[in-house]
């Protein structure tokens, strides 16, 4: 924004407020990066935390540097099968995310440009669901799951995640920005509708599927209340979250800091290198999405 | 497949748009559709969660009347739970709103550097397990962790250490004892009951463990928030402000007049996002407190599955769940209302 440079009606700005702006600018930096530590701070206490022996911890939980480097607390989350958990919640994620693009574009892509009889209704009716509040499904999946046999199965974590309304919506809206122009003219070629799709459209939607994609791997990367009621028996099929949660165990319970601040990390890491990779989709994805909501 | 005309390219395009659709349409009716009927259905029987579902007997109203009626436990702990979400509502939503929109307004100064960098390190937690961080956050909580630490840091030595996640004291409870007012001394009226609790109960506040969980929510949510209003911003042509200052505007009556209007729309999502998230607030829970100390964090959704899978009350917990449900659903519509009236 350029609203300075041109000061109103050719008059030189007072000395008051070119010192006001000068007051204004330190103090927002200052709450800027005092606020970047508090959020940054936590993070990095707990990742050299999980290197530190656990006497040294109980001793002095808030000193940052280990006195003594250990791979303690990584050594037990390893005894503990947090290379499953991690195999275990990447490829849920990598299913669930693949679904989502997929079916998600279809629908979105259909909902958007293809004429078919009951298509405002069903894009109402999609629109819907997004109103359901996640926890109200807690309880009727979980009979679901046992009616379909999916309690304890790799499925049971996948199937459902395949698709959402949000993914629907979300491309759906950003297909209806590309001009129509483009498909006409693969249309007079004679190409079929999942020609079109395929070849035209969806390249055009890079943007929006990378958004997807991350949203859906996030989505199910985190996800603590979908695993928590499919895996019942088995943790052998434990996804990280659920594995922390298994880890801290019951209210009370003397804690093994080390391990679970180093599986705090295990789970951390892997989105944070995505996020810092594709940074820029994700804000463009959230903001996108904050403006169309 | 030959085409003739425009009839059958309209036949072409209705088999092609429900193909199209058809995949999702099945994902979404089975786990979406197909729970909601029976969570409907169940929250009349008593199934326990271990017996066969099909073997659930239905009984009327009676999981509703527990939870709303009874006088008992169950109408207690439901109560309770919604007192508690209240609070985590009422503190949370304004709190990451706020602190979003007055951040966002920061880091869109113009002239303001480090503008990719501030909305990195806050939109972070975001996307960080909330598993992950309810542990991390287990440990600053500790009664010689980093939270204590740094306030006797801030205040010279003068706060004494509390174990945050144990303390059941209510805030306004709290606040009240220095001017006199206990449960004891209080006026008699405070001893009465309503809806199970007394009123001294209900005016508790929230405790201070939960306080400790509304804090690192807002924590957590606050940079989202944040990237959504930057994008508005950003949004509004900067001819507006322009136009603004030639007439004479100050900074105070630019924000206050223009800035916040437009970002109406913004708001309102940004709100209802908060509303839907917190009345759900669990993981956290199930984590850091399960519900304690002394049920002062029992939240709505916590008692939910509480009540299904811990008590093998299944019925009674999906009749906790329509009833949250309902709630979220009006207060949703609530909000719709008040920003349309204001609009008006």
């Amino acid at each position: 924004m350029t609203i300075s440079h041109a000061p109103p009606r050719g008059r030189s700005r007072p000395l008051s407020t070119v010192l006001w702006d000068r007051t204004r600018l330190v103090l927002s930096y200052a709450i800027l990066f005092g606020l970047a530590l508090a959020f940054f701070y936590p993070f990095t206490l707990a990742v050299t935390t999980s290197f530190k022996p656990l006497p040294e911890i109980a001793a002095n939980p808030v000193k940052l540097l280990p006195d003594q480097w250990t791979l303690e607390g990584y050594r037990r989350m390893v005894g503990l099968n947090v290379d499953r958990w991690l195999f275990n919640s990447a490829f849920v994620a990598v299913c669930i995310t693949l679904g989502n693009v997929i079916l998600a574009s279809l629908a979105g892509y259909a909902l958007s440009r293809v004429p078919f009889p009951g298509r405002e209704a069903l894009f109402l009716a999609i629109l819907g669901t997004m109103m359901i509040p996640g926890i109200v499904l807690l309880i009727p999946r979980f009979i679901l799951f046992k009616l379909l046999g999916m309690i304890d199965t790799y499925q049971g974590l996948i199937v459902p995640g395949l698709v959402t309304s949000f993914g629907i919506f979300l491309m759906k809206q950003f297909f209806e920005s590309i001009p129509v122009e483009l498909e006409e003219a693969a249309f007079m070629d004679g190409a079929s509708r999942f020609q079109i799709y395929w070849n035209v459209v969806l390249p055009l939607t890079r943007p929006a599927v990378i958004a997807l994609t991350i949203f859906s791997f996030q989505g199910s990367w985190n996800d603590f209340m979908g695993p928590l009621i499919v895996i019942s028996t088995n943790q052998d099929l434990y996804t990280l979250p659920l594995g922390l949660a298994f880890l801290r165990g019951g209210i009370g319970q003397n804690l093994q800091w080390n391990a679970i601040l180093a599986g705090s990390m295990l789970t951390t890491l892997p989105m944070a290198l995505i996020f810092l990779f594709f940074q820029r989709y994700f804000i463009e994805g959230i903001s996108y999405a904050g403006l169309k909501g | 497949m030959a085409t003739t005309g425009i009839r059958g390219q309209a036949r072409q395009d209705a088999i092609a748009g429900w193909l199209f659709v058809a995949p999702a349409l099945a994902i979404l009716g089975i786990f979406l559709v197909v729970p909601i009927l029976f969570a409907a259905y169940y929250s009349f029987t008593d199934w326990n969660g271990i017996s066969p579902p099909t073997e659930a007997r239905l009984i009327g109203l009676r999981n509703y009347y527990d939870l709303l009626l009874s006088g008992g436990i169950k109408q207690q702990d439901f109560f309770k739970a919604l007192k508690n979400t209240t609070y985590f509502a009422l503190g949370v939503v304004p709190l990451q709103t706020g602190a979003a929109l007055v951040l966002a307004v920061i880091v869109n100064q113009r002239g303001l550097r480090f503008k990719d960098f501030f909305r990195t390190a806050y939109y972070f937690p975001s996307i960080t397990s909330s598993i992950a961080i309810s542990l991390i956050f287990l440990f600053l909580y500790q009664k010689s962790g980093l939270v204590n630490y740094v306030l006797e840091v801030i205040t010279f030595g003068r706060w004494e250490p509390i174990a945050w996640l144990a303390d059941a004291r209510g805030l306004f409870h709290i606040l009240l004892e220095p001017l006199g007012i206990t449960l004891r001394t209080g006026p008699e009226f405070l001893r009465a009951k309503v809806a199970g609790l007394t009123l001294w109960d209900w005016i508790s506040g929230p405790s201070v463990a939960l306080t400790a969980i509304m804090l690192q929510n807002s924590w957590t949510t606050t940079g989202t928030m944040m990237v959504i209003f930057l994008a508005a911003l950003q949004d509004i042509p900067s001819f507006v402000y322009e136009a603004a200052q030639i007439d004479g505007a100050n900074n105070w009556q630019i924000f206050w007049k223009i800035t916040l209007p437009l970002l109406r729309p913004t708001l309102f999502f940004v709100i209802t996002l908060g509303l839907i998230g917190t009345y759900q607030v669990f993981d956290q829970i199930y984590v850091m407190t399960s519900g304690g100390p002394a049920k002062t964090t029992l939240t709505m959704a916590y008692i939910v599955y509480r009540n299904g899978f811990r008590n093998s009350e299944m019925g009674l917990g999906l009749a906790t769940a329509v009833l949250l449900f309902a709630i979220i659903f009006l207060l949703t519509m609530l909000q719709r209302r008040i920003t349309e009236a204001r609009e008006g």
